[in-house]
């Protein structure tokens, strides 16, 4: 069997009729029941509701089109809400829960012809880098099954990188959309903070999270990009920036373009080959006419401090709602306080709990000034080294990860020293900007490297049309590991 | 800033959130965040003088909607996750929790 088709090219097979959403849907669901076993890739496969669905977009092809995602098998990460399909948010705490309503997100896929073939595994609330924090076990890496494949939307990289699905959905806080899809070799895209409706999104950090997707080309993105973005009623954050044709403006025009790389920053911590691969990247796009421009970040060492305690304090906000009230587990208790307690001791699992802990902690009184408004303040300075950077480039490059996929297990007892693998993704998430993570290469142990490419607010065009280029020419983003091929 | 929590102090962030840990997480959770602050605590060395603080990184939009009256989900749709409610046959419906006042 050849590469998984990707998102366009099979649009356009169901569109022009070459082949039915049936057979397209058939096809996915056999991969994940051929490869998910050994993968865990999802949560919950919706085989049956799949099924009739494709058959539905079949029965109505003319209606269907023009339709952007026509018979495009989607994964959902399982922490967005699926109206009468299980959503867990990889917890205890949700195991059983079912939601009477869509996200946003999921009803727009809907009416662009989608077919949701199932939800998928992440780390417990998006907590995490690695999926080792889902409380129904691991998913992982299809390149090489002993490490992780990143997190924490590691079961929607995975579902594209196995050729499960083309299209998955993923939420970012801090880097979780863009790390999976490096460590997968799989294309990921953060958008712009409120380029795209959180209603029915499980929330994490308010200020910090979005929904974005994982494909396997910079196209692909674009095209779902363009389906799931825009304003919504439903939420207030969504902004009403009109939405471009993102598709349309991926010209493969690069002669001018400034790409800005923070090479002080890029001296410390980095694996030599992922360092290497970035930077033959960033030469492949300056042979393309692009002019790469050294730039600083100073305050970017400080973004990983200042990440973990404006999320951790977000989150233990957040996650106050899980009480055992109106949804998920209850600890059967006679008195409330401890009915609360226990509840949340029950069905939180250990990386939860620290977050929650750590939040509760820097928004306490005492503590609040030096530790929740100090990295308020130290997140404006963030904000500003970006602002001073895209005066200068229209683009800045650097690696997703600093460190390629590591084995399961190894890092689990020392959470901070997981922590430290965000260093390149939450700043970002702080100064809500867009950016993407596009394959450029693989270690010697042939595991997958991402390059990142960060753009200005609202912007997703010019990383998208960057990354792009950059696909047409290079052969990374068509390798697909053995299982997708067998 | 503690370098290292002590068991109260751990127990009483965690009475705050409402989680009751057993012995090893108290232990466990004692030194894990004694070191994540102690690595935080580099935000101190940052000159934040005259520096407002960014609580969303893109500008919050004005979001204002008419105030119409819309339906909302079905109260047995809601109810049905509930791990324990109640549909009174007078109308309505409520979500049912352990006794809170003697």
């Amino acid at each position: 069997m050849n590469t998984p088709a990707t998102l366009a090219e099979t649009r356009e097979a169901v569109v022009s009729g070459a082949r039915s959403a049936v057979e397209v849907c058939r096809e996915a669901l056999g991969r994940i029941e051929a490869a998910d076993p050994s993968l865990h890739a999802f949560h919950t496969v919706t085989a049956e509701r799949a099924l009739a669905r494709a058959a539905e977009i079949d029965a109505n092809r003319i209606r269907f089109r023009t339709a952007p995602l026509a018979g495009i098998p989607v994964g959902l990460k399982d922490n967005i809400c699926t109206n009468g399909v299980r959503t867990t948010a990889s917890s205890r705490i949700l195991e059983t829960f079912v939601p009477p309503y869509d996200a946003t997100v999921v009803t727009r896929l809907h009416a662009a012809g989608a077919v949701l073939v199932g939800k998928t595994n992440c780390d417990e609330f998006a907590m995490g880098s690695s999926t080792e924090n889902s409380a129904f076990g691991p998913s992982r890496n299809p390149w090489a099954a002993d490490r992780i494949p990143g997190g924490s939307s590691g079961g929607s990289a995975v579902a594209v990188a196995a050729g499960m699905t083309p299209l998955s959905l993923g939420s970012e806080t801090g880097g979780s959309i863009r790390q999976p899809a490096a460590m997968c070799g799989v294309f990921g895209l953060k958008p712009t903070y409120g380029r795209v409706s959180r209603y029915g999104l499980l929330a994490f950090g308010s200020s910090l999270d979005q929904i974005g997707p994982i494909t396997r080309t910079a196209r692909d993105a674009a095209i779902a990009l363009g389906v799931i973005a825009g304003a919504d009623p439903a939420d207030s954050t969504a902004s009403h920036e009109a939405v471009p044709d993102y598709a349309a403006g991926l010209t493969g025009e690069t002669r001018g373009l400034r790409i800005g790389v923070p090479s002080r920053l890029l001296e410390t911590g980095v694996d030599a080959d992922i360092l290497h691969a970035v930077r033959t990247a960033i030469d492949t796009l300056r042979e393309r006419g692009a002019v790469v421009v050294d730039i600083e970040l100073p305050h970017a060492k400080y973004a990983i401090p200042v990440y973990y305690l404006v999320a951790t304090a977000e989150a233990s906000s957040n996650l106050a709602r899980y009480d055992g009230v109106r949804y998920g587990l209850r600890d059967a208790q006679t008195e409330l306080g401890a009915m609360y307690s226990r509840t949340r001791e029950r069905g939180f699992g250990a990386e939860v709990k620290r977050r929650i802990m750590l939040g509760t902690y820097v928004l306490s009184a005492g503590y609040y000034d030096a530790y929740y408004l100090k990295a308020q303040r130290v997140r404006t300075l963030i904000l500003r080294d970006y602002a001073q950077a895209f005066e200068r480039v229209d683009v800045i490059a650097m690696p997703t990860s600093p460190i390629p996929p590591f084995k399961l297990g190894e890092r689990a007892s020392d959470p901070l020293q997981m922590y430290l693998a965000d260093i390149f993704t939450v700043s970002a998430n702080l100064a809500g900007l867009p950016a993407v993570s596009v394959p450029c290469g693989f270690t010697t142990d042939r595991l997958p490297i991402g390059l990142q490419l960060t753009g200005r607010a609202f912007d997703e065009g010019t990383i998208l049309r960057t990354a792009d280029a950059y696909e047409r020419d290079s052969e990374w983003w068509k390798q697909a590991p053995p299982i997708a091929t067998r | 800033m503690p370098a290292e929590f002590t068991r109260a102090q751990v127990e009483a962030i965690a009475a705050l959130a409402h989680l009751e840990l057993d012995a090893s997480e108290v232990e466990m959770f004692a030194r894990q965040l004694g070191d994540i602050l102690a690595y935080a605590d580099q935000v101190q060395q940052v000159d934040t003088s005259g520096v407002t603080p960014t609580e969303y990184g893109v500008g919050q939009h004005s979001a204002d909607r008419p105030d119409r009256v819309v339906p909302s989900l079905p109260i047995d749709d809601v109810l049905g996750n509930a791990p324990d409610s109640e549909r009174p046959r007078t109308g309505g419906g409520f979500f049912k929790v352990p006794r809170v006042l003697g």
